[in-house]
């Protein structure tokens, strides 16, 4: 009898040490997340508690300085051309003021809408939001219907005509699909900033701030709460993830 | 009914002839086939072994890879197990450095003799490559999350 109560307890003592091994090593990772909690871990998906977004400061964005749209071009490979069928991600746009003349430069591409029309238009479900606010093509169920192309009202998206060979094995595109602006989605997800953000700071004009929208520590939200910025088309209330300042 | 009680025995050993003989004329055609086809000749892709059992990855290499373009695509979920990137730079054939750009290579060889038509090399890239460089940008530039990024 007493033996096996003996060997009960020591069952349990063994149980025991087991318990606070195993709590010990969840609380090392769980340290360890908590450093680490701004960047994800690959196996992490895109989390709805970031959203990513952008702030346009236009009276820094350089007249003619087209960087922006370069550093675009070769992260996404595309050609650089910009006749009706070439896709252009990132435009650089001019407008005037009719009355006094006066001429804005901002850049102009995907504004990642919070309730994209691209996406409430899409017959398959291939334009699409990520979690983290990114507006995204499938291209594996886009059947080129550009529906979305019709819908946007920032003429973001471009429609890929021709067959082409040689992509940046990151980003894929195709002939027969849609596609536009994302964000740089595989610089976001390694905790980089998008090209073109990367290329207006190495300029020195830093018109561009890209950052979490929802977290308030971060540069942009930051900028955001203590400029004034609008959103391009503010009427049609799609609350856009990038949004301008001087315009 | 005497002939019909001795039949019984016959007709077994008949019978095993008969299927001996069968079997032995169906499998001449076959064997034949076998010789004269040509399987595929994979050329080895880089490292040891394959991410998984080789058998299992080339039954479910589809569908582990469908698998896969949708979590990256939808959830953002950038494991490297399944990626099709990685088979690319493991799988890239020595003499056109791609997957897809001849006969021999490693994607077109299976499924040419296989039958099935591929589409993946419309959009995405058959070659390893490299990430591209741009001229204007500095690399080292205020990163966008201080902690352990651009390390994948």
């Amino acid at each position: 009898m007493s033996d096996s109560m003996n060997t009960k307890q020591e069952d349990r003592r063994e149980f025991l040490k087991a318990g606070a091994l195993v709590a010990g090593v969840t609380l090392g990772p769980g340290v360890l997340f908590y450093g680490v909690a701004h960047s994800r871990a690959p196996e992490e998906g895109a989390s709805s508690n970031q959203r990513w977004g952008m702030l346009i400061d236009t009276t820094k964005c350089g007249d003619g300085c087209n960087d922006c749209v370069t550093a675009c071009n070769t992260e996404n490979g595309l050609s650089g051309h910009t006749g009706p069928q070439d896709s252009q991600w990132i435009r650089k746009v001019d407008i005037k003021d009719l009355r006094t003349g006066y001429v804005q430069s901002l850049p102009m591409m995907c504004q990642h809408c919070e309730n994209p029309p691209c996406v409430d238009v899409c017959p398959t479900g291939a334009s699409m939001k990520r979690a983290d606010g990114i507006v995204l093509v499938d291209r594996h169920s886009c059947i080129g219907c550009r529906y979305c192309m019709m819908a946007c009202p920032y003429k973001a998206r471009s429609f890929v005509h021709e067959p082409l060979t040689d992509q940046n094995p990151e980003v894929p595109r195709g002939k027969g699909c849609v596609e536009s602006c994302t964000f740089c989605v595989q610089r976001v997800d390694r905790g980089e900033q998008p090209a073109c953000v990367e290329a207006c700071d190495a300029k020195g004009h830093k018109a561009m701030i890209f950052g979490d929208l929802k977290d308030p520590e971060s540069e942009v939200s930051k900028a955001l709460k203590s400029t004034d910025s609008v959103e391009v088309r503010a009427d049609l209330a799609l609350n856009t993830g990038v949004r301008y300042q001087g315009i | 009914m005497a002939r019909v009680a001795n039949l019984p025995g016959l007709g077994k050993w008949f019978r095993l002839a008969v299927c001996l003989g069968a079997v032995a004329f169906m499998a001449i055609p076959s064997m034949q086939a076998v010789a004269g086809v040509d399987l595929p000749k994979l050329e080895h892709g880089k490292g040891d072994k394959c991410v998984d059992e080789e058998d299992y990855i080339r039954r479910n290499h589809p569908d582990l890879l469908k698998h896969h373009r949708d979590d990256t695509l939808r959830k953002g979920i950038r494991t490297t197990k399944y990626s099709l990137r990685k088979c690319v730079e493991c799988h890239a054939g020595s003499k056109t450095g791609s997957v897809a750009s001849s006969k021999e290579d490693f994607c077109v060889a299976c499924h040419s003799y296989a039958g099935v038509k591929l589409d993946c090399w419309d959009c995405h890239a058959t070659k390893p490559g490299k990430r591209p460089v741009n001229q204007t940008a500095q690399p080292s530039l205020s990163p966008l999350m201080p902690s352990h990024g651009g390390s994948q």
